[in-house]
């Protein structure tokens, strides 16, 4: 054992169990960095290829570039440096405590399930490779979808989506298929969905041509059932919801609405992109939905696509499975294979399996936890948002909406009404004063129903010191907005740029996600 | 920058005495006979000092006394004094000392209520921002921060190149609401209704989406009845027709018929042609008919038909409503009793927000 550093000292059995959160002296690195656009140095190359020594054909006309791509010209060290430089500006997943971008669900993703899919037998299969010789990823595949059939309660799974709107869009299609080959397809253009379901499953149905009503939360915070009944009818195509929603509260009515529309003729559809506080606890299929869908990225543990792709998931009853996308993987009892040979389906939503890579993830993250483990991630993200519920309310200028004395389940939405009264400090400017410690904190609600809101959602992957430190981190921002609301309103301090003009972010007419529409603009 | 400063002195003194308003010289003497306050100049204070503590720079120009000059120096700052108004102040002080105030400001705060919006709005119209700090009794109008800090904060963060939005201004008359017209204020997207992170959706194209899906309803030929408001107005921009805010305007084909129509007029276009009407809510109030639109009468509205009058607004309206239901009052119980519990709010392009209504016969 090595001699204690100056720091340490010995504290009382207690205090080890639970110790007083320390805040972080933290600061993050500035480099100043410019585009890559703007690092190119002409002839410089990442890879010098030589000269062959054989005359090579020309390629012919039609797939030859008429002039070269305007690329970056760069060596490979300088490629690397820029983006390891990048990644010391950011706040990443694996960096920070998580637990302010609630309604993402964010989660560790285990690094053993990374290996898994780096391994070759994964990585180096190609997508046109024979059946015969995939056996092992069609099997994942296969078992995978029954682990999600008896997760959701459902009759069959299409693995096929990219990602969790992806996987909304392909239930609105099947939705759609549904009602069309009753002869229903016409009359029915209507979907209904609420205030604080994710806005995906109002912008899915639009996209695919309903009209879409939002029902908006009664006084208690749950959607209002008489606008439901005043909404459903002979237009009706199906209910989208959320639940419990962004607000953390679960409707307890969830059958009664799911009655209501079924009795107008209309499909529902649960939008279980989290279903971190219910697994194993209960089931879409148990309250009545028709369909269903996961977010691999959230609840499975995968990462969230900004860090990589995503991958959802779609699980229907036996009547909507013939609209299934294609192809869906089958098996006879001794082979599998992918049926494309399905008319009724909706088609094909991506090439070839779906997003593997998080397939695989996902199946290895369900299969270590076991069906008792899934059911522990449930209620150890329900005590955890308990747990932080209880922490955060003792925080001077924050109170929890709606729902006065129930549990919320997994998340909760809060609001900094008060403290802004008292303050003049917006939800926004604490986050960018959270951001100084290290951690990471957003508010995209939209529309604010709650003002000055903040929704945090510590799931599973933290601990009560995890917890502990993010309590500490806002109760000391709080005081700062009451003690010293100059700091606050001027943060961030300690991170690689100074406050954004907001307004640029909300007029496309000055954005520029690509360099091509950055040198547009600039013309 | 330079700051105009009116305070109204005796704004908001009628309430805390449980009186509806403090408009009228009697009703003032009133209330300080029941031991009111004037809170008025030191919430003007309290605006100010957030405005100095983040710009410096800032200088205020005001009128002299009550009316803003004793705010700034309790916020500690030495004001220039450009109006020196009658004892007892009146409205037609605060018109004369925002008159004076307007060409020599880049924005003009005014401490006060409904009352002095409308003497506000009497005296400089559009010419300038404004904002107001709120201190009244009624502030039904769209055209004051959430609180005198939030003022100062706004006041601070805005500059020559700051959005302007159009925001209603309305006060209770004889009992009833009525609309009259719109001032210029800073739209300070942390301060108004929030932005979205990193993302769009914010309301010209809202309301592109509601022209849009009103486009779809309507027919060739057929009218198109659009109330007051700044949406519906935004709602004929998109198609490139300039309307009154205040009046209530009739279009065909996306293009404009009669403008500022009454209701005789209107019950014969209506008469006349196949139609359908467009009204918006008050902003933050919720009433949709009987408010500012008396024009639309309840023998228009029969004649057109309720199937065929669509309520639009963006989900920041709806969202700033705060939950309370829409209002309907057009002077008939009967047509009032027959509208649905629940209206379809128009908020874009094939969306609709089920919104809950009320009237006094439900």
């Amino acid at each position: 054992m090595s001699a204690p550093s100056p720091h340490t000292h010995v504290e009382p059995a207690e205090a080890r169990i639970a110790p007083k959160p320390r805040l972080r002296r933290f600061h993050q690195a500035r480099w100043d960095e410019p585009l890559i656009f703007e690092l190119t140095s002409p002839g410089e190359r990442g890879v010098g290829v030589p000269v062959p020594d054989l005359p090579v054909p020309d390629l012919p006309p039609g797939l030859r570039r008429a002039e070269a791509p305007a690329l970056p010209e760069m060596s490979q060290p300088h490629v690397l440096r820029h983006y390891l430089r990048l990644s010391q500006e950011n706040l990443g997943v694996d960096l920070n405590v998580d637990i302010g971008q609630g309604t993402c669900t964010m989660k560790y993703s285990p690094k053993i399930n990374d290996a898994f899919v780096r391994d070759p037998r994964i990585s180096e299969l190609h997508p046109l490779q024979d059946e015969s010789t995939v056996q092992g990823v069609l099997e994942i595949l296969y078992r995978l979808e029954g682990l999600l059939k008896e997760i959701s309660g459902m009759d069959r799974v299409s693995l096929q989506p990219g990602a969790g709107s992806s996987a909304i869009y392909a239930n609105v299609t099947m939705i759609r298929a549904y009602h069309a080959a009753r002869g229903e397809g016409d009359q029915r253009d209507e979907v209904i969905t609420t205030q604080f379901s994710h806005p995906t499953n109002a912008a899915a149905p639009k996209t695919a041509g309903y009209k879409v009503i939002t029902l908006m939360p009664d006084a208690d915070g749950y959607p209002d059932i008489e606008a439901l009944k005043a909404a459903v009818g002979p237009r009706t195509a199906a209910l989208l919801i959320t639940n419990p929603e962004d607000t953390g509260i679960f409707n307890p009515r969830i059958e009664e609405f799911v009655r209501i529309v079924h009795e107008a003729g209309g499909l529902c559809c649960y939008d279980q992109a989290n279903a971190n506080g219910i697994l194993g606890i209960t089931r879409a299929r148990d309250a009545g939905f028709d369909l269903c869908h996961f977010n691999l990225h959230k609840t499975f543990s995968t990462p969230h696509a900004c860090g990589g792709p995503a991958a959802g998931a779609s699980a229907v009853t036996e009547a909507l499975a013939p609209f299934l996308p294609r192809p869906t993987v089958e098996f006879d009892g001794s082979r599998y294979h992918l049926d494309d040979d399905r008319p009724e389906s909706v088609g094909k939503i991506r090439p070839f399996y779906g997003v593997v890579s998080n397939l695989v993830r996902a199946y290895a993250w369900i299969m270590a936890l076991g069906a008792e483990g899934l059911r522990d991630v449930a209620e150890t993200a329900v005590l955890n948002n308990n747990y932080l519920i209880h922490k955060v309310l003792q925080i001077k200028g924050v109170s929890l909406p709606y729902a006065q004395g129930r549990r919320r389940i997994e998340q909760a939405r809060y609001s900094w009404e008060q403290l802004n009264a008292d303050t003049g400090i917006h939800s926004e400017q604490i986050g960018y004063r959270v951001s100084d410690f290290g951690t990471h904190y957003w508010t995209s609600h939209h529309p604010y129903l709650v003002p000055e809101p903040m929704t945090l959602e510590p799931t599973e992957s933290y601990s009560q010191a995890d917890l502990d430190e993010y309590a500490a981190i806002l109760a000391e921002v709080a005081r700062e907005a009451y003690e010293d609301p100059e700091t606050v309103r001027t943060a961030p301090h300690n991170g690689p740029i100074h406050q954004m003009k907001g307004e640029s972010l909300d007029d496309p007419g000055t954005w520029a996600v690509t360099w091509r529409a950055y040198q547009r603009k600039l013309a | 920058m330079k700051v105009g400063l009116v305070v109204n002195p005796v704004a908001g003194v009628g309430g805390r005495v449980g009186l509806k308003g403090s408009d009228s010289p009697e009703v003032q003497q009133q209330a300080f006979a029941l031991g009111a306050v004037a809170r008025a100049g030191e919430r003007a204070a309290t605006a100010l000092r957030e405005l100095l503590a983040r710009r410096p720079d800032a200088a205020i120009l005001t009128a002299a006394g009550a009316m803003g000059e004793e705010s700034a120096r309790a916020a500690g700052l030495t004001p220039m004094v450009v109006y020196v108004p009658g004892e007892p102040t009146s409205a037609a002080d605060t018109v004369a000392a925002a008159r004076t105030l307007a060409p020599h400001v880049d924005l003009l705060l005014f401490a006060g209520g409904d009352g002095t919006a409308r003497d506000i709005l009497e005296a400089v119209g559009d010419s300038l921002p404004v904002l107001g700090i709120p201190t009244g009794v009624k502030m039904h109008s769209a055209v004051f921060a959430v609180n005198p800090r939030a003022a100062g904060e706004v006041a601070a963060s805005s500059s020559s190149s700051s959005r302007l939005r159009d925001a209603e201004v309305v006060d209770r008359v004889d009992g009833t609401t009525q609309l009259f017209g719109h001032l210029r204020v800073p739209d300070i997207p942390t301060r108004v209704q929030q932005r979205k992170t990193g993302s769009s959706g914010i309301t010209p194209d809202a309301v592109s989406g509601i022209a849009a899906e009103l486009a779809d309803l309507l027919t060739p030929g057929e009218l198109l009845v659009l109330g007051p408001g700044t949406t519906t107005r935004a709602i004929a921009a998109a198609w490139g027709v300039d309307i009154p805010v205040l009046g209530v305007s009739v279009l065909a084909d996306q293009t404009l018929v009669a403008a500022d129509v009454s209701g005789d007029e209107l019950l014969k276009l209506v008469t006349a042609t196949p139609a359908r009407i467009a009204v918006t809510p008050i902003g933050g109030q919720g009433f949709l008919l009987g408010r500012g639109n008396q024009q639309l009468t309840p023998e228009v509205l029969r004649r057109v038909g309720l199937d065929r009058l669509h309520v639009v607004a963006t989900e920041a309206k709806i969202a700033a409503l705060g939950g309370r239901p829409l209002l309907v009052d057009t002077g008939d119980d009967r047509l009032d009793a027959a509208f649905p519990r629940y209206l379809r709010v128009i908020s874009g392009h094939r969306r609709t927000i089920l919104y809950p209504l009320h009237s006094e016969r439900h």
